[in-house]
């Protein structure tokens, strides 16, 4: 049986600082080595200094991973040398003298199975390293400091994944997740990064590291079953060894490092006292937790009579839901849902066209009341929608801009159906004994108004005038 | 103008308008150019003290709200951070360094007037009890140049001791601050664990050291407590004084306190005349109307073995950064692999870090942390409970702050394990984290004896009243400058 456990490490982006300094966790808008200073430099005397913040945020992942939480966490020392480490050891968390990490073990539900969490600790990231150069020979190899020490949150999983798409499923749920509580952005760029260790059956655990996007971990974790897979039926044994991730050629590699022979000498973190946290603070933080995926799609079901696949897509996408809590009344929920599902998450499906919608919840509001009354039929409110994400005018002003309104004002209309009824007199005729035949008319009315007749109407006035 | 006052005379006699902050800082330098050749106890010396102090003359002058310290001139080890100044940690890693920030005691100082005449010698990286381990060469005992004054904060003792300022400040990690206070007859105090803020002080094993006032009275103790200690968001292990004011009532005494005698501390291995000097001040202590009582202490006989483990296991961490990529550049990468190229860069780290750090990438290794740091962790914890037991019983203990008298440059600095168990009756009060001061209490031979006295966690206040009263029963003869 094929096994995969998975080693995720996600940034708490919506941080205001780093995990032990004032410096900005948001280091993506600094110049290189701009957003740094004496302690996330690491430079002598400096000290850590905890972000409670940093704090609250990873335990409000581990309750939402259904983890347990200690009473009290302390912090680690990971000692190893890296150019991108200013210290020369990483702050992290560790569970080795009793459970100290921020949580406890829990679990997911992916696809009506468990997967397990062994635990979640919270540690500081180090800062990057970037290559320059063209060949081997003139390369050289700089750090950029500003992402050193920002705050990173690694979730750690029994192996008890089976496949590359339940490996997807659950990256899936976790990023909506994490991105529903507020506490990281998911699309940011290496915002996301995941180490996998794969196994097939008779095998041996190979570790992948450096898989540097979720889009990539499943790629990498089919790729190595693969291979694995291929060595297996040709009887060659597989070693138990770490392989890493190229980016460029979507293949894995041995590292050929002595990396699983580093002895990191954990010992406690002394700069940082044990921090307890009690029951009050747990409550306090369960209370300020936004409502969960799966309990918004309830409501979205119950309350507003929404099918089960709109609901599902509506509630897990955090950018679509609160734009739905935004722009809905009692009445036009199920309208909104609609819009959105089907219309709008096609028209800024990239980040950089959802940056740049000039839409509003106000405009939403306006087109689902606007179909409701029949201001405007569905199929011109997708073009209205369109100009709406593009020009961010108003829905008045589009409709009369691009003549979208409906023709809903009866003597126009009247005039209208007159000449249907004038020129397709044997219809009329049939319509007299055959109410379905009616509908061809109305057809008629809309071939002539361009799908911009008040349909109701049209079918008053059609019964009204032929009798 | 006499510079042999007292840290609270100075302050005194300046806001009295007998003398000005210029003058006296001016004859410091003077008693330190005709001095520190001899004696050495600085690494660099603040050529820009006097203009600092002629400032503080003009806002004296002018009626303008002045610090506490009134331009007082203070030595700082050279392992405390001043703002572009050097910080070197007597050691050729940080020769060159220059610190961006002050350290929070810096700070503090500053805001008070303080003048900062010179940053003092050390063991590199504070590891060693003679300063013999300075990658500049040793400090000299001002009661006899041929002899250590002590370490790792040899240079602020030689500094206070000689009159090369009027207090200092040192730091404490398994008895830094006291036992050369200790071998240069002044006082030296390390507070309850948290007690002073360590942000800027270059750390060693920063889960026991502290930073510590090296004084000539008691009073100046409490003086220099009263402006650095307290809490400080900068330091997450600091604790929260509530302001305390150490000088108030520290004439107290000590009538009907309990005092516990550390036996473990007086074996067969400590100098005659260092175990009568202590004889002596237990019947002074007595005499002050304290009761005292034999207590042993158990885990004390293992105490330099888990001290050296557990601060020789940090060292190893906290010193990784000396890696000459960011410290040092001493020569280029050209030719070397990553690791290759950083055992190069430590060939810079003198003898006794060496040592050390070699240690410390053993004793908490995969293997062997079992045997021996998580084991020197345990005694540490035995060794805090034991003390916690004492202090119901005691209010104060009591002990020599050094088992033996001070010995020549040279003669200890090849037997390393010889030089470790000077550390015997110091570590205790760092493993703990309980406060400990040392007083001079007797000159044999013409070298000093000091007096060490222990309170409980956060018992501040009552140990710098203990210590006061002992100290008034003391004189002792001038220093043989």
């Amino acid at each position: 049986m094929t096994k995969i456990g998975l080693e995720i490490h996600c940034q708490l982006t919506h941080l205001e600082s780093k995990l032990f300094c004032s410096c900005k966790a948001n280091y993506r808008e600094f110049e290189i080595n701009e957003n740094i200073c004496p302690v996330c430099m690491g430079l002598p005397g400096s000290l850590p200094r905890l972000n409670q913040e940093a704090v609250k945020k990873a335990t409000v992942i581990a309750m939402a991973l259904n983890c347990s939480i200690p009473e009290k966490i302390a912090f680690f020392r990971k000692n190893y040398f890296y150019p991108d480490l200013p210290k020369n050891f990483q702050i992290t968390q560790l569970n080795i003298y009793g459970d100290t990490s921020i949580g406890g073990e829990g679990f997911v539900i992916v696809e009506g199975k468990k997967i397990r969490i062994t635990r979640i600790q919270l540690e500081e990231d180090p800062g990057r390293l970037i290559y320059e150069g063209s060949s081997s020979k003139n390369q050289i190899t700089l750090v950029d400091y500003n992402r050193a020490g920002t705050p990173l949150v690694e979730i750690v999983t029994e192996p008890d994944f089976e496949s590359p798409k339940q490996v997807r499923e659950f990256l899936n749920i976790l990023s909506d997740l994490l991105e529903n509580l507020g506490v990281s952005d998911p699309g940011l760029d290496g915002a996301m990064r995941a180490d996998a260790n794969v196994s097939i059956e008779g095998g041996n655990k190979v570790e992948v590291k450096n898989i540097g996007s979720f889009h990539d971990l499943e790629k990498a974790v089919h790729f190595e079953i693969t291979r694995q897979n291929s060595l297996h039926s040709r009887d060659i044994s597989i070693i138990q060894e770490t392989r890493h991730w190229d980016d460029k050629r979507k293949i894995t590699v041995s590292s050929r490092s002595k990396e699983e022979d580093l002895d990191y000498r954990y010992f406690l973190e002394g700069d940082i006292p044990w921090i307890s946290i009690d029951n009050n603070i747990l409550e306090k933080l369960k209370s300020e937790m936004p409502e969960s995926i799966n309990s918004k799609k309830e409501r979205y079901i119950s309350k507003y009579n929404i099918p089960e696949q709109v609901a599902d897509v509506l509630s897990s996408d955090k950018f679509y839901s609160d734009l739905f809590e935004e722009s809905h009344t009692d009445s036009n929920a199920k309208e909104i849902a609609n819009i959105i599902t089907t219309d709008l998450m096609g028209l800024i499906d990239t980040r950089e066209k959802r940056d740049a919608t000039k839409m509003s919840a106000v405009h939403l509001r306006d087109l689902a009341d606007a179909i409701i009354s029949g201001k405007i039929s569905r199929n011109s409110s997708k073009n209205a929608l369109y100009e709406i994400v593009k020009t961010g005018n108003s829905l008045p002003q589009i409709i009369s801009d691009l003549d979208l309104g409906n023709v809903s004002d009866e003597s126009e209309l009247t005039v209208i159906i007159q000449e249907i009824i004038t020129s397709e007199p044997q219809v009329v005729e049939q319509a007299k004994s055959n109410p379905q035949t009616i509908n061809y008319l109305v057809g008629k009315v809309m071939q002539k108004t361009k799908g911009k007749a008040d349909p109701k109407l049209t079918l008053d006035l059609l019964k009204k005038l032929i009798g | 103008m006499n510079l042999k006052i007292s840290a609270l005379e100075f302050v005194q006699q300046v806001q009295d308008g007998n003398i000005s902050a210029e003058d006296f800082v001016a004859k410091t330098m003077e008693q330190i150019h005709s001095v520190d050749e001899k004696l050495h106890a600085f690494l660099s010396v603040n050529e820009n003290a006097i203009n600092q102090a002629r400032l503080i003359d003009k806002k004296i002058k002018s009626g303008d709200k002045v610090g506490a310290c009134f331009g007082m001139p203070i030595s700082i080890k050279d392992n405390m951070c001043i703002k572009n100044e050097k910080t070197t940690c007597a050691s050729k890693m940080l020769e060159n360094f220059i610190s961006p920030y002050d350290a929070t005691v810096i700070t503090k100082l500053k805001q008070q007037d303080a003048i900062f005449i010179g940053k003092t010698n050390m063991d590199e990286f504070a590891m060693g009890l003679s300063t013999e381990f300075s990658a500049f060469g040793p400090s000299r005992n001002p009661w006899n140049p041929e002899y250590v004054p002590g370490g790792s904060s040899g240079g602020s003792a030689v500094s206070v001791s000689a009159f090369e300022c009027v207090a200092s400040l040192g730091s404490d990690t398994g008895g830094s601050v006291r036992n050369p206070a200790s071998f240069c007859s002044v006082v030296g105090y390390k507070p309850t664990y948290g007690l002073i803020s360590r942000y800027g002080l270059i750390s060693y094993a920063n889960s026991i050291e502290q930073i510590g006032p090296i004084t000539r009275t008691v009073k100046d103790v409490a003086f220099m407590l009263n402006i650095i200690a307290g809490i400080d968001p900068n330091d997450n292990t600091t604790i929260d004084n509530k302001n305390e004011d150490y000088l108030s009532g520290i004439d107290s005494g000590i009538e009907g306190k309990k005092i516990g005698i550390i036996t473990d501390m007086m074996t067969d291995g400590v100098d005659p005349s260092v175990l009568s000097a202590t004889k002596d001040a237990i019947s002074k202590l007595e005499g002050l109307g304290a009761i005292c009582e034999e207590i042993s202490i158990e885990m004390v006989k293992y105490s330099v073995a888990a001290y050296y483990t557990i601060t020789a296991t940090e060292a190893g961490s906290n010193l990784a950064r000396y890696d000459n990529l960011r410290y040092g550049y001493d020569f280029s990468v050209e030719g070397y692999e990553f690791n290759s190229y950083i055992s190069k860069a430590r060939e810079k780290f003198g003898p006794e870090v060496t040592r050390r750090m070699i240690i410390g990438g053993f004793v908490p290794s995969a293997g062997h942390a079992g045997k021996y740091f998580l084991k020197a962790l345990k005694v540490k914890s035995k060794l805090t409970k034991e003390l916690d037991e004492a202090f119901k019983k005691f209010d104060l203990l009591v002990a020599p702050t050094v088992p033996i008298l001070p010995f020549k440059i040279g003669e200890k600095i090849n037997d390393p394990v010889s030089l470790f168990l000077v550390d015997i009756n110091t570590v205790t009060a760092n493993l703990t984290g309980k406060p400990a001061i040392s007083i001079p209490y007797s000159i044999s031979n013409g070298l000093p004896i000091g007096i060490q006295l222990f309170a409980d966690s956060n018992q501040d206040k009552l140990l710098l009243q203990a210590a006061y009263a002992l100290e008034q029963t003391v004189k002792l003869p001038e220093v043989p400058l």
